[in-house]
């Protein structure tokens, strides 16, 4: 028996193709944010506080990924922006070759801002780069504050956290001292802004933020 | 709308059949609800494929490093391997997994050490500049080969 040595990555295929990505971005000038969380902690109502703050001329898209149903596309198509659903069929994540895939049909150069929400799924979406700029981790109070602890890949490889429902705090018990301790534990850089999309507490921050972090288009 | 069929899932080995240990696992309408281990099993076995034509060679054991900041379980990526290499002509093929621990180095003193607790705090010379040093590997480090 022979060993070979492989130094490679396991992904180098979803790897090749983020990278492949991440250059048409640069090249056309679109900055590219991945949106994870668990389902059900608010990215898509984010999403849509988001598109409906944006002028009507901007020049914003927006892929949502689900194992099932297009709902979240028609929710986010009402905006007046270009969206695309990505169905996934059972998979708990996206990938590099999917996005590939759903962005083939748009002109490259005609997208400033990319917004990807992810499968809802504190783990999975972890080890798959979409070639996004910037990767966006959404926790609502409702959750706990120990999420980041529990799943610390996920927030380790976040640029910022998103804590959303903030307007439900009177009514759990979260505290929001050790979430943010939490958070800075298994990620000391990373940035946070507190939100509620129903009140709208907060969205001039993650906006602000948008404008900053990925560039104002 | 855009679907993926299972065959059409990148990454996953498209040509496996679902082995007889999947059978039981959690379905969400009428497709399996996949774990990414299994995404990331299949391509494990795309390249053990790849390296096997290669060599003109049967592919006999497989070695990986994982992070523990990796977001893999080692014990779910074992599951879906063995699922995906059974009664298959992968077999026999073994999995031979490293864990990497998660670790920082210091800016200051330059001190590697292990996280532990989440403290990422130096513990040489307590400062609070550190960086992570390995904890997110997903990388093929051997494949063990046999002529045929």
């Amino acid at each position: 028996m022979t060993r070979v040595p492989l130094e490679r990555k396991v992904l180098n295929e979803n790897d090749r193709l983020a990278a492949d990505l991440r250059q048409g971005f640069q090249r056309h000038g679109t900055r590219c944010v991945n949106l994870i969380s668990s389902p059900g902690s608010g990215k898509t109502m984010l999403l849509e506080r988001t598109l409906a703050s944006f002028e009507p001329g901007r020049r914003v898209a927006v892929l949502t990924g689900d194992i099932q149903t297009d709902n979240d596309a028609q929710r986010l198509a009402r905006y007046g922006f270009p969206v695309r659903q990505i169905t996934t069929g059972g998979a708990c994540h996206l990938d590099a070759r999917m996005v590939t895939s759903a962005l083939a049909e748009w002109q490259p150069d005609a997208i400033d801002l990319l917004l990807i929400e992810n499968v809802g799924n504190l783990v999975c979406p972890t080890s798959y780069d979409l070639g996004e700029e910037a990767r966006v981790v959404v926790l609502s109070v409702t959750e706990g504050e120990d999420k980041p602890m529990k799943y610390p890949a996920t927030f380790n490889r976040a640029d910022l956290v998103v804590l959303n429902k903030v307007d439900l705090l009177p009514y759990v018990p979260f505290r929001m001292d050790l979430a943010r301790e939490y958070i800075r534990r298994v990620q000391p850089d990373v940035e946070i802004v507190e939100v509620s999309c129903t009140t709208g507490v907060g969205l001039d921050t993650w906006l602000q933020w948008i404008d900053a972090r990925v560039g104002a288009c | 709308m855009i679907g993926y069929a299972l065959g059409g899932l990148s990454e996953a080995a498209a040509d496996c059949e679902p082995a007889p240990l999947l059978a039981g696992r959690a379905m969400i309408g009428e497709a399996p609800a996949i774990m990414h281990e299994m995404s990331i099993a299949g391509s494990m076995l795309e390249a053990v494929r790849a390296e096997s034509a290669r060599h003109n060679a049967h592919v006999m054991a497989v070695g990986v490093k994982i992070g523990e900041l990796s977001g893999v379980d080692s014990e779910s990526l074992r599951f879906c391997f063995e699922a995906l290499v059974l009664d298959t002509d992968l077999a026999p093929l073994a999995l031979q997994i490293e864990r990497l621990p998660w670790r920082h180095r210091c800016r200051r003193c330059d001190r590697d050490f292990d996280v532990q607790e989440y403290r990422t705090e130096c513990p040489q010379c307590g400062s609070a500049e550190t960086e992570m040093a390995s904890g997110r590997e997903l990388e093929f480090a051997y494949m063990e080969i046999e002529e045929t």
